[in-house]
């Protein structure tokens, strides 16, 4: 414990590094995956391909990916960015698909009554399709957020500074207080990201306050388990 | 670009498939990164199967189980290995442990969300015929969900394959070495062959669960579901749908 105070500044420089790391990868998959789930969601073709090309990409192994993105893109095996561009293409992997969900989820019904009553198509996307979209965009945010956080730390292995790094150091070391200190922070920064997701979600979608559908609530009524 | 035709090549000649006092071969590296692969899944079948088929038949303890799933998602698997390996000395146990943990989260998704996914109606109609609900579970749940519970155990055994890789780190036998070593050499062309072999395999395991998957769905099910849909579209969707729509 000792041990923790003593470099609390070095484990707090860690931790704003992994989150210099992980943040632009988390926002980045949301924003690209969105134009992408729209697409996947209207046509069939996109969706094969889009959906095929993700889980392909989600299958290569982080490891994989961080040491042979440089060499596709030609840009230096230990440049920094490069962490950063594999989370990005993880991130964009996992969200295309629940964001193809999400569109896939609005009813025809409802676009079709958007358009009845005059929307364009700029105006019906915003304004009626993407709120209803919204609640399973979140969950797939939450996942990458999650995901992307407890990533980053792999990049550690090729000398990136993030909290990984006190997981190859205490190995090193020998040191079972560091490696431990650094699942502990992990987790913390997971949950944190978590915390202001969820919040942004409350604040923009006040009409999802109910948790998603579970399956006690589909059962008749006094059926309550 | 040039250095993947240089990976493959490397993969293409003879003397790297044979282990030498230089290190080990792709032979051996392969049967041992396999054998970790197949030794994990299969205790996180052991493990995460009847309980994800438990929880999605009785609808118990779903909460906990999606927040402990969610939890061990955010678990580094890099810190997990390293803690393990200092606490139980390097062997294949530490793998072992890490990559089951990190495989029940997504069989368990597959086992309760499939499950979850069926006409209630069915069921209560397999209950009213007087089957037990063992002879439910076995005789109707599992195999109408079969394909979403191959599902979750094509998710977890892509997730362990993978991470396999990562035990190398600290020194163990996987197609891992060749990157690890790699990048310790500065030697890329073996760094690149260790990334396509890596890929490659985790490509082929998941190309044949997919076919797999797509074999052990029922006949005529689907069938069924095009028929539910049709329905709510037209607007006149039976009772039990209607509590089902989004």
């Amino acid at each position: 414990m000792d041990w923790v105070w003593r470099s609390l500044p070095m484990i707090w420089g860690l931790v704003v590094d992994h989150v210099a790391v992980s943040v632009p990868p988390i926002i980045l998959g949301f924003i690209l995956s969105i134009p992408l789930g729209y697409w996947a969601s209207r046509s069939r073709v996109a969706r094969a391909i889009l959906l095929g090309l993700g889980s392909v990409l989600y299958t290569i192994p982080a490891l994989v990916l961080i040491v042979v993105l440089p060499v596709a893109l030609g840009t230096a095996i230990l440049d920094p960015q490069n962490l950063l561009r594999a989370l990005t293409v993880y991130a964009i992997a996992i969200m295309v698909r629940s964001s193809t969900d999400a569109f896939s989820s609005v009813s025809d019904d409802v676009r079709e009554s958007a358009r009845a009553i005059g929307y364009s198509g700029v105006q019906r996307f915003f304004a009626v399709e993407l709120p209803l979209a919204g609640p399973v965009l979140l969950a797939g945010v939450r996942v990458v957020s999650v995901s992307t956080v407890s990533l980053a730390t792999v990049g550690a292995v090729i000398g990136i500074s993030t909290l990984g790094q006190l997981f190859t150091n205490g190995f090193q070391l020998d040191f079972q207080i560091e490696i431990v200190t650094g699942i502990v922070a992990v987790l913390i920064v997971a949950a944190v990201f978590d915390v202001i997701i969820t919040t942004v979600g409350r604040l923009l979608m006040p009409w999802n306050r109910r948790p998603a559908r579970t399956r006690a609530s589909r059962r008749p009524a006094g059926v309550t388990a | 670009m040039n250095l993947f035709g240089a990976g493959f090549a490397w993969i293409l000649a003879p003397r790297h498939w044979v282990t030498t006092a230089e290190g080990s071969g792709i032979g051996d590296a392969l049967v041992h990164h396999l054998f970790l692969t197949a030794v994990s899944v299969l205790i996180t079948v052991v493990i995460a199967g009847p309980l994800g088929l438990y929880i999605g038949h009785t609808g118990r303890f779903r909460r906990v189980a999606i927040g402990a799933s969610n939890a061990a998602r955010a678990l580094p698997t890099l810190g997990l290995l390293s803690a393990l390996i200092l606490l139980l000395g390097i062997g294949d146990v530490p793998p072992v442990v890490v990559l089951v943990v990190l495989g029940i989260p997504p069989l368990l998704a597959g086992a309760y969300a499939g499950l979850e996914s069926l006409d209630r109606q069915t069921i209560d109609a397999a209950r009213a015929v007087g089957m037990t609900e063992f002879q439910i579970l076995r005789k109707v749940e599992i195999p109408l969900a079969a394909p979403l519970l191959l599902g979750g155990l094509r998710a977890a055994a892509l997730q362990i394959v993978a991470t396999v890789a990562l035990a190398s780190v600290f020194g163990l036998q996987s197609l891992g070495t060749f990157i690890i070593d790699g990048l310790a050499q500065a030697d890329y062309v073996k760094m690149t062959a260790g990334a396509i072999l890596v890929a490659a395999l985790a490509l082929l395991l998941d190309g044949v669960l997919a076919v797999v998957q797509r074999l052990v769905g029922p006949r005529g099910v689907s069938r069924g579901t095009d028929r539910h849909r049709t329905t709510a579209r037209d607007g006149k969707k039976p009772v039990a749908l209607t509590q089902d729509a989004h």
